[in-house]
């Protein structure tokens, strides 16, 4: 039956009602994306002013326009972000504490405009570093410390270039450090960090944004949600083969990403702002039905990390890619699946009872869109075993051409058996077991791991 | 993006008297004309979808769906309150 003034049918419309009102679909996110470069003055303090009056200026309107939006379209908007040009970049030449100035300069704009998050606070450094890059990396614990909002990212590797095994090492230090700043909130800077390999321009989600140097002034970009509504799609279909149900994950996924194409349009128009890209990502959240991991198991594995994993979770990934590529003109972003453990109820669940290890979540990051994503790991775990983790996954990234990162938690005082709690969409997390044999000698080494062949692929 | 005028509006709940009256009231009280409404019965439950045009109301979205959600809460009711282009582009290319 379809109403004669509208070409929907009711079944449609409850849908979608259903969607919104019991399945959790909602926006992640719109990030705007600044460009910054045009800030840099001749000192720290001046340039710090500039980049300010420059967020301030450019998003002043980002959060009520969002907000408006979710009103009249009756979607919720969950998160408003920021994301600037790499800061390193702008900040070459200045030392430190310059950088610090510039990084609150960020915060304080961010708390300004009300976004919750800020991301930019960043550095490539893939093929090597600039005295910018390493004055930026050393102010990393005390940013993301006594900054609120302010993000971090750091690129250590891509296919083209190799791995930066120097950045590596240094990376391992600094997250210890951060920890150990915020020691007092289970670590929570580390949160706010994000190593990347073949880290992406135009990536809408925190920790790891920033507005890349080929962006344009200014973008809007969305980040897609909707794993309650996947999952449900999924239950629906107990007796399908894998092929129906990729069908039909594809199916869903094209109306989810519909609804981020619409907000971004909107968005876009009224702010005046470039539209860039969706991200297809499922980004899951601690909230109960909202889960990646119940959408592997719903396709009929016992629990998640259990034999079978990589495979469902490769099915997954390509379906939601196929969908939304079909919906959306211009996709970008990470697009995929998330599988942070913290921030999802079902792997919080599978950690717990065994099921999940560091070496499975490994080998699933080698097919979802991201990596090894908010995992707590013990306190007194060396410097050397967090670069090691680092150097894996960059490797997955670099060999297989796509985007990984690791955004581990090092909680100080905390050991296998223990908790971190951070609330919020952050959420909370079950201590992980690591492998206890040294990688201390090789890490040590340094140096850079050549970038492979592009031929011979296998 | 074109400014649509329509709403779509949902109603779930259990059958019980005077739903469509009281409803409708509230669209006659801010001037919001319904185009179109279709009602069934759904597993046990009471389905109701109209599509309403805004054009000539004074409230805005936000308000018509704080009204109607006070009203279901009267009724045990479930409204929501959508702009059309939510459904259209979601469903249709």
């Amino acid at each position: 039956m379809s109403f004669a003034t509208f070409s929907i049918t009711k079944d449609e419309i409850l849908e979608t009602v259903n969607m919104i009102s019991t399945e959790n679909l909602d926006i992640r996110t719109i990030t705007m994306g600044i460009n910054i470069q045009d800030s840099r003055r001749e000192t720290g303090e001046k340039t710090a002013k500039q980049i300010y009056e420059k967020i301030v200026r450019q998003a002043n309107d980002l959060v009520k326009v969002g907000d408006n939006i979710e009103k009249e379209y009756g979607i919720p908007i969950i998160n408003k972000r920021i994301s600037v040009t790499p800061v390193a970049l702008i900040g070459n030449g200045f030392n430190k504490d310059d950088m610090l100035k510039l990084g609150f300069a960020l915060d304080k704009a961010a708390q300004e405009v009300g976004v919750n998050f800020i991301g930019g606070f960043s550095a490539l450094v893939h093929k090597g570093f600039t005295n910018g890059d390493l004055a930026l990396i050393d102010a990393i614990p005390q940013i993301l410390d006594e900054g609120e909002r302010v993000c971090s990212s750091i690129n250590i590797g891509n296919t083209k270039s190799g791995i930066n095994m120097d950045a590596v090492y240094r990376m391992g230090k600094i997250i210890k450090e951060t920890a150990e700043q915020t020691g007092d909130r289970d670590g929570l800077g580390c949160a706010k960090l994000v190593v990347f390999c073949n880290a992406v321009e135009d990536n809408p989600f925190m920790a790891g944004a920033f507005h890349g140097p080929g962006e344009p002034e200014s973008t809007i970009n969305i980040g897609i949600s909707g794993p309650g509504v996947v999952l449900n799609a999924v239950k629906k279909h107990p007796e399908l083969d894998l092929g129906g149900l990729a069908n039909i994950i594809k199916n869903t996924a094209f109306k989810i990403t519909r609804t981020g194409e619409l907000v971004g349009r909107v968005a876009s128009e009224r702010l005046g702002v470039p539209f860039g890209i969706v991200d297809l990502s499922l980004a899951p959240t601690p909230a109960i039905g909202d889960s990646v991991a119940d959408i592997l198991e719903a396709m009929g594995l016992g629990k998640v990390g259990t034999h079978g994993s990589t495979a469902a979770l490769a099915l997954l990934n390509d379906a939601v890619k196929k969908g939304g590529a079909m919906a959306s003109s211009y996709v970008g972003g990470l697009s995929g699946a998330f599988i942070p453990v913290s921030e999802d109820a079902g792997m919080i669940d599978a950690v717990l009872q065994g099921s999940l290890t560091i070496d499975k979540l490994e080998a699933m990051t080698c097919v979802c869109s991201v990596g090894l994503d908010m995992i707590a790991i013990p306190g007194d775990t060396p410097a050397h075993t967090i670069s090691a983790i680092i150097a894996d996954e960059a490797a997955i990234g670099m060999i297989n051409r796509k985007t990984t990162a690791v955004r581990i938690i090092p909680a100080p005082g905390k050991n296998v058996g223990d908790w971190v709690e951070f609330g919020g969409l952050l959420g909370r997390a079950p201590i992980i077991k690591l492998n206890d044999f040294s990688p201390e000698k090789f890490i040590n080494r340094q140096g850079r791991i050549p970038a492979p062949i592009q031929a011979l692929n296998n | 993006m074109q400014e649509g005028n329509k709403l779509i509006i949902s109603v779930l709940g259990h059958d019980k008297v005077g739903i469509i009256a009281k409803i409708s009231t509230v669209l006659a009280d801010n001037q919001i004309n319904i185009l179109d409404i279709s009602q069934t019965i759904l597993q046990g439950f009471f389905t109701m979808v109209m599509v309403v045009d805004v054009s000539n109301s004074k409230i805005d979205v936000a308000e018509l769906r704080n009204i109607l959600r006070e009203k279901g809460k009267e009724m045990n009711l479930e409204i929501t309150v959508q702009h059309e282009d939510v459904f259209k582009f979601m469903h249709r290319i």
